[in-house]
């Protein structure tokens, strides 16, 4: 069964200056005995007591500021980070859609580019060799498949990207916003997809600034905000308490 | 570093024992597939590292090739020229060091070519291990994935190249025919404890050297000494001998070189010399020891390692 269960997980980050992160002060201080002052490394305390426990069927969205830990908390989804404390548990095929262009190489053809980043996500080959026609369908790239990625417009790169990811099967899908730079007229059938593949994967962890996308692929959301939950409930609900207004009440349309 | 960490809570028990083995954790191929089950120990976890990589080896073995390929793009003769410019310097070193040392060409040669291999091999697995995870920053950090596999993928990368340059090795053979044997095949289980020593060096470099980014210049410095101590183009069963006593007592002193074992077990046989047994227990036991080190530091700073890059 899909799930998530994450019991009072926290994540620190050292920060290593250019100092601390050579050898010589490791030495030296070995050397010099000046430990308390010397050896500890600044940590950045991204998320603190995080507890999460999301079934299948689950569409959340994540809201807050930015350095909130949003992203922090969807890596620690993907297993990217292991907790620094506390646990996460985490059934399922994962699919990270974190960032478009990552794993993209811009001197091999789209085609490759397609195989490439089916195979980061968990695909085999030959299931992606499968869907090829229907990515090809669906970004209109036609030709330029197999021209280097280098010759595509920016554009064009989204669309591939977008392409493959909502041409995959994931049990988990954790989305990082970052969906944009397409027209309108693809963004509306990019829409349609995102939607089938939300509606195809089994649980869905979306961090997101736009309420009109939140809207769209949750039900309910967590409001983050300074490494904590600060509200877990109904999406409208922590929209609104989040925002101070409802962003969907016939009075936002005025404002 | 001070503080403790607790392991077993981490996030990403990769795909726990009940489903090793099973077709559809098999067929599930993917860094990104997470079962985790039971907790798991920090070294089962360890291996469960090594075990995914390997489970994602048509990702690394495409990658590998497409780093080959990346290479030497839109170059008319592509990879090949791998194999032209290992031609090309063991034949220059190899009529350079016949004339200065006053051997003869058909040995000098063929001693430079296979130690020049095997030596690419090595100083490859070495130095581009310690940059291993910090030049894959932006992969580790959107799409979770083994550190094994970024190890796998750079190994595999030294093993083509080493392909490559066997096709200069084989027109050596007919050009300088050595006197081989069947007894000679044992090259390839020499060219097999190798790699397996490949994937410690670039794991153990790559973690080591994430967290402390001195150690890249530091080990690339060494690495290049250790070319110079190393006999690759001076021959070592001369100067052992060198009718000059303090000269054969000094060349004894390469047996503390770990590198030397290494060349001799894959170059005796592949030049059709005598093999000593000596060399290979050395070789065995450093891989039995690297391997140690390199699963206690996994089990220790596994996780850790996406936090420093």
């Amino acid at each position: 069964m899909v799930s998530i269960h994450v019991d009072n997980a926290s994540v620190d980050f050292p920060i290593f200056d250019a100092k601390s992160r050579s050898l010589k002060k490791t030495v030296l201080g070995l050397v010099g005995g000046n430990i308390a002052t010397g050896a500890k490394v600044p940590t950045i305390e991204a998320l603190r007591d995080i507890t999460l426990d999301l079934e299948h069927g689950a569409r959340v969205g994540l809201v807050g500021h930015n350095g909130a830990g949003k992203s922090t908390l969807l890596r620690v989804l993907s297993g990217i980070y292991e907790p620094t404390r506390g646990r996460a548990v985490v059934d399922g095929r994962v699919a990270p859609v974190f960032d478009l262009g990552v794993g993209m190489d811009p001197e091999i053809s789209g085609y490759d580019n397609i195989i490439i980043r089916g195979l980061f996500l968990g695909m085999t080959r030959k299931q992606m060799e499968k869907r090829v026609d229907d990515i090809a369908d669906f970004t209109e790239l036609g030709d330029f498949l197999s021209m280097p990625l280098r010759t595509y417009s920016t554009g064009m790169r989204v669309r591939l990207a977008l392409g493959v990811v909502t041409s995959i099967d994931p049990e988990i899908l954790l989305l990082d916003e970052g969906i944009g730079a397409v027209d309108a007229a693809f963004l509306e059938k990019a829409r349609q997809r995102l939607n089938d593949l939300v509606a195809r994967s089994g649980l869905l962890v979306f961090a997101s600034h736009s309420d009109e996308f939140l809207a769209d692929l949750c039900d309910t959301a967590i409001w983050m905000e300074q490494g904590r939950v600060k509200e877990h409930g109904p999406l409208r609900q922590v929209i609104r308490s989040y925002k101070g207004r409802d962003p969907w009440s016939a009075g936002a349309l005025d404002s | 570093m001070s503080q403790p960490y607790r392991w077993e809570m981490g996030a990403r028990p990769p795909r726990g024992r009940s489903c090793a083995g099973t077709s559809r954790c098999a067929g599930s191929v993917g860094a990104v597939s997470t079962v985790s089950t039971a907790e798991r120990s920090p070294l089962s976890r360890a291996f469960g590292d090594l075990a995914e990589g390997w489970r994602q080896r048509e990702l690394w073995g495409h990658l590998g090739w497409q780093d080959i390929r990346q290479r030497y793009r839109r170059s008319l003769l592509g990879p090949l020229w791998i194999t032209i410019s290992m031609a090309v310097t063991a034949v220059a070193l190899g009529i350079l060091y016949a004339g200065l040392f006053g051997n003869p060409l058909e040995t000098q040669l063929p001693y430079i070519l296979v130690g020049f291999i095997v030596w690419g091999f090595i100083s490859g697995c070495i130095n581009e291990g310690s940059e291993v995870f910090v030049a894959n920053e932006g992969l580790m950090k959107h799409l979770p994935s083994a550190l094994s596999l970024h190890v796998y993928r750079l190994v595999w990368r030294q093993v083509l190249f080493f392909a490559h340059n066997l096709v200069v090795y084989a027109v050596m053979i007919v050009i300088f025919p050595q006197p081989l044997k069947w007894t000679d095949l044992a090259a390839i289980p020499a060219f097999g404890l190798l790699i397996v020593n490949g994937v410690w060096v670039a794991l153990l470099a790559g973690i080591l050297s994430t967290r402390f980014r001195d150690l890249v210049p530091i080990s690339q410095s060494i690495v290049q000494l250790m070319f110079f101590l190393t006999p690759i183009v001076w021959i070592y069963s001369d100067l052992l001998n060198n009718p000059n006593p303090a000269v054969a007592e000094r060349a004894r002193i390469a047996e503390f070189n770990p590198f030397l074992h290494f060349i001799e077990i894959i170059r005796a046989p592949m030049l059709g010399q005598d093999q000593l047994l000596h060399h290979w227990l050395v070789v065995l036991g450093i891989t039995v020891g690297g391997w140690v080190l390199t699963l206690l530091l996994l089990r220790r700073y596994r996780s850790r390692v996406a936090y420093w890059i």
